[in-house]
């Protein structure tokens, strides 16, 4: 009888479980810190045209970065289906470029004024009138480098 | 005073909590990179210039009507021939440029009734008001590929077998050292001057 006792006793330990906390805290610690919380929502339809001569913009490059496209369905009521252009996270028009880029411009550091790249994040339906309007505008206020932001197209 | 044992506190559901808000920044977490189309508008132009003469030769047109078809030097074109195209025009090198020399490193046809030299090709791009966005990104993708590729050339020609784009990413990455970008500068500028991208954007035309 007591042999098959002692068998019983041999069994698996059970597994120590104290140090899970710590590596889920490890883990947790690393995702806040990587996460970026999205600062706009977009209210626009965007599926993005694709490219294959592209450059990465970089998180620490000065960006200012303007929306254009179709409304998404729950604004259509009040905005109508024609393309517009969203700046921050609001619709704005297009006379209201100017003064926005301006007051972005003027948020960066001396240094990097003049590295400021405008990104035309774009549905690839809208027409091109409305892009053209917007490229007078940011010319006007000399704000000259800019960039189509696509997918990347992989050959 | 006598002594109180202090409970321990059960830490037992600590990991759970620890789950719930490490879940909740995974799905929040965007590793999102923005990549796009780099192009530099014209600067503001005052209104009583006089345009420059140009040769019609050195002008290579590309005109896209509203329904997205493409008419370039005045012939209809599927936007895949489109770099074929532009190459043959960019590395054509029939004449001389404005100092009198000759491109000596086009491969071309050397036509006459093509462009003279790469300096003073010039691509110019019309759309109309209602293409299409996409469109208009595959055409600006398929000129910057012509001159990419031609720059490509010449750099990998001079400088034993390195990639032109691959340098020219290092170089504009935020994290590429001062002393490496010194290194790359010259040798991309001098490439880029090979063949300057001169892309013209007409205003659009409006019905």
């Amino acid at each position: 009888m007591s042999k098959f006792k002692k068998k019983k006793d041999g069994g698996l330990p059970p597994v120590n479980t104290a140090a899970l906390p710590d590596i889920v805290f490890m883990l947790l610690f690393f995702f806040m810190t990587v996460t970026v919380m999205k600062d706009n929502t977009l209210k626009i339809k965007q599926s993005l045209p694709s490219a294959s001569e592209v450059h990465t913009l970089d998180k620490k490059d000065p960006v200012i970065y303007i929306y254009a496209g179709e409304p998404l369905d729950q604004f259509k009521s009040k905005w109508g289906s024609s393309a517009k252009i969203q700046l921050a996270d609001s619709f704005k028009d297009v006379s209201d470029i100017a003064q926005y880029v301006l007051a972005e411009r003027a948020k960066f550091r001396q240094d990097q004024q003049s590295k400021i790249t405008t990104a035309l994040k774009v549905d690839g339906e809208t027409n091109m009138g409305l892009i053209s309007d917007i490229k007078q505008e940011l010319r006007d206020v000399n704000a000259l480098k800019i960039n189509y932001i696509t997918i990347q197209k992989t050959e | 005073m006598p002594k109180r044992a202090i409970p321990e506190i059960n830490a037992g559901s600590m990991a759970d909590i620890a789950f719930l808000l490490l879940i909740f920044f995974l799905v929040t977490t965007t590793f999102e990179t923005n990549s796009g189309i780099n192009r530099k508008l014209p600067p503001p132009q005052e209104d009583n210039i006089e345009p420059p003469i140009i040769r019609q030769r050195n002008i290579f047109t590309v005109v896209v009507n509203k329904n997205n078809q493409l008419l370039v030097e005045d012939q209809l074109m599927e936007i895949k021939d489109l770099k074929k195209a532009a190459m043959d025009f960019l590395d054509n090198g029939g004449g001389t440029n404005d100092a009198g020399d000759r491109c000596d490193y086009c491969q071309g046809r050397k036509d006459p009734e093509s462009s003279d030299h790469p300096d003073k090709a010039i691509i110019s791009l019309q759309n109309d008001r209602e293409t299409d966005y996409k469109t208009y990104i595959e055409v600006q993708n398929e000129l910057v590929a012509a001159y990419n590729e031609l720059r490509k050339r010449e750099y990998a020609k001079l400088y034993s077998g390195r990639d032109y784009v691959e340098d020219d990413a290092e170089y504009a990455a935020a994290k590429t050292s001062e002393e490496a970008k010194d290194k790359l500068r010259p040798r991309l500028e001098r490439v880029k001057k090979m063949f300057p991208q001169k892309l013209s954007e007409a205003e659009p035309k409006k019905n």
